[in-house]
């Protein structure tokens, strides 16, 4: 049985690809040793479990590191079947499900980093993307009360961290989330009402201050 | 309209991988053209209207888009016969990780490359020093912008010292998939896999980067080289993928083009 193994997950507090299997694996109440790393000095056990992209998060099961957030969530859903299922049962619905969650990595993470980290000159273009990408999901979402309908899914996992960050990309990309998207924020509060996902999201003034100091380190202003 | 229909266009690897997966599974479809340089169908922009690329799957009218996730849907869909992915989650997870490592290495580092079929001034704007609307080019020129950043094209695209940095960089993704696929038959272990689908159709290529650049993959990376072989030799990969010539005569267009010489 998966319990009996033991289970680390490498990440960093802010980041938002370890929010996600931190609510995964809270969603699946699986108890698991969390280690923060420091970035600018990555531990030995890092580099040893993700040698192809020495990136957080890894999650490591019995020795056996999985990398990648979406790998890592589809992992745990797997590795723990008889509870709290993230993907739907049907093919179908499992490939719209994927497919919404990469539509998140590539729009609003990547495109997100974007916003903070070029300079306001050349933002221009990822604020396009990035609010064209939140109308976008404002349509797949509709009335639903989740992603993935009536139960929180696969897609709410991928795109919830998005509530630590937003106003980070609110701030540095000047737009107001509750005009842009006032039903993705009303789905943000919905989801932080789930004990999974209010003890995995820190304080979003702490993620902007973050980045604010990330910005004066490579010398953005 | 048959149950399965594939929108492709004959060169895409990505389309390419997906006619793989059908094959393996003896899946009968229904392969449509599409003219990704012209007007984009109405079907696909219907089944697409997210990015509005090929490939995408349309099974009993509902559409299925971006390649691996079309894979995986191949796979759980048709269950009773050739499976892709391992039962196991633990090498299912290592599975995703390396066709998502193949992906990685092929997007734009630069640019989210779901823009650069979108129109054709944004095609123009891609090549600062194509002074021709790129519109009345070759229609393959357009698949190929969609590579222009990738490692593998910096290959051909590039000369000198920015050529020699990036045969370095290819050389050590081809290496780490060496050290991957180990002693193995394919990336899958005994049976042909999603990682081995994932780069497949991308073996067709080779001969024009070790040309370009002027090194061996055999060299470089032999197990490679052997599994590239291994995957021609099966029909479901032989019929859907590109003869290494054309590739090469597309590349020698395209330098033309853009001036690359």
């Amino acid at each position: 049985m998966a319990e009996t193994k033991e289970l680390v997950l490498l990440n960093c507090w802010a980041s938002p690809y370890g929010m996600r299997c931190r609510i995964a694996l809270a969603e699946k109440r699986v108890e698991y040793e969390h280690k923060d790393e420091n970035l600018m000095e990555k531990s030995p056990l890092l580099l040893q479990s993700n040698p192809v992209h020495k990136k957080i998060p890894v999650l490591v099961h019995g020795g056996k590191p999985v990398c990648e957030s979406l790998v890592i969530v589809q992992y745990v859903d797997e590795a723990w079947p008889d509870r709290a299922p993230l993907l739907p049962a049907d093919a179908y619905g499992r490939a719209q499900a994927r497919f919404w969650a990469d539509f998140v990595d590539k729009k609003i993470f990547e495109c997100g980093t974007k916003l903070w980290m070029l300079k306001k000159e050349a933002q221009g273009a990822a604020k396009k993307e990035f609010t064209e990408g939140l109308k976008l999901l404002e349509g797949e979402l509709g009335e639903k009360k989740y992603f993935g309908g009536d139960t929180f899914g696969f897609v709410d996992v991928a795109l919830v961290p998005l509530m630590a960050w937003f106003r980070t990309f609110e701030s540095f990309g000047s737009f107001i989330a509750e005009t842009e998207a006032p039903k993705l924020v009303a789905w943000g509060k919905r989801c932080m009402e789930r004990e999974s996902v209010a003890m995995s999201l820190p304080d979003p003034g702490k993620v902007y201050e973050f980045v604010c100091f990330m910005r004066k380190m490579l010398g953005l202003g | 309209m048959k149950a399965v229909v594939l929108l492709d266009f004959w060169a895409s690897p990505f389309g390419q991988r997906c006619r793989i997966a059908l094959a393996e599974k003896g899946v009968e479809y229904e392969y449509r053209e599409e003219n990704i340089l012209g007007a984009k169908s109405p079907l696909l922009l219907k089944s697409n209207p997210v990015y509005k690329k090929i490939p995408v799957l349309i099974h009993d009218g509902k559409p299925v888009c971006e390649s691996l996730i079309i894979v995986q849907y191949i796979d759980e869909a048709w269950p009773d016969r050739a499976p892709l992915l391992p039962a196991d989650p633990y090498a299912r997870a290592q599975a995703r990780f390396w066709a998502d490592f193949v992906d990685m290495k092929v997007r734009s580092p630069y640019a989210d490359a779901s823009h650069e079929f979108d129109s054709c001034s944004s095609l123009r704007i891609a090549t600062n020093n194509c002074a021709q609307p790129v519109c009345s080019q070759h229609p393959l020129t357009l698949f190929f912008m969609y590579q222009f950043f990738e490692y593998g094209s910096r290959l051909w695209k590039l000369k000198g010292e920015a050529q020699a940095a990036a045969k370095e960089e290819f050389i050590l993704i081809l290496k780490l998939l060496e050290g991957e696929l180990g002693a193995k038959k394919y990336f899958g272990g005994d049976a042909f896999g999603f990682v081995d689908i994932a780069l497949a159709p991308f073996v067709s290529w080779f001969y024009s980067y070790e040309t370009c650049a002027g090194f061996s993959i055999e060299e470089a990376a032999p197990k490679v080289a052997a599994w590239g072989k291994r995957c021609m030799d099966r029909k479901s990969v032989a019929n859907a993928v590109s003869h290494p010539d054309k590739i090469y005569e597309m590349v020698g267009v395209l330098k033309k083009k853009f001036g690359v010489e």
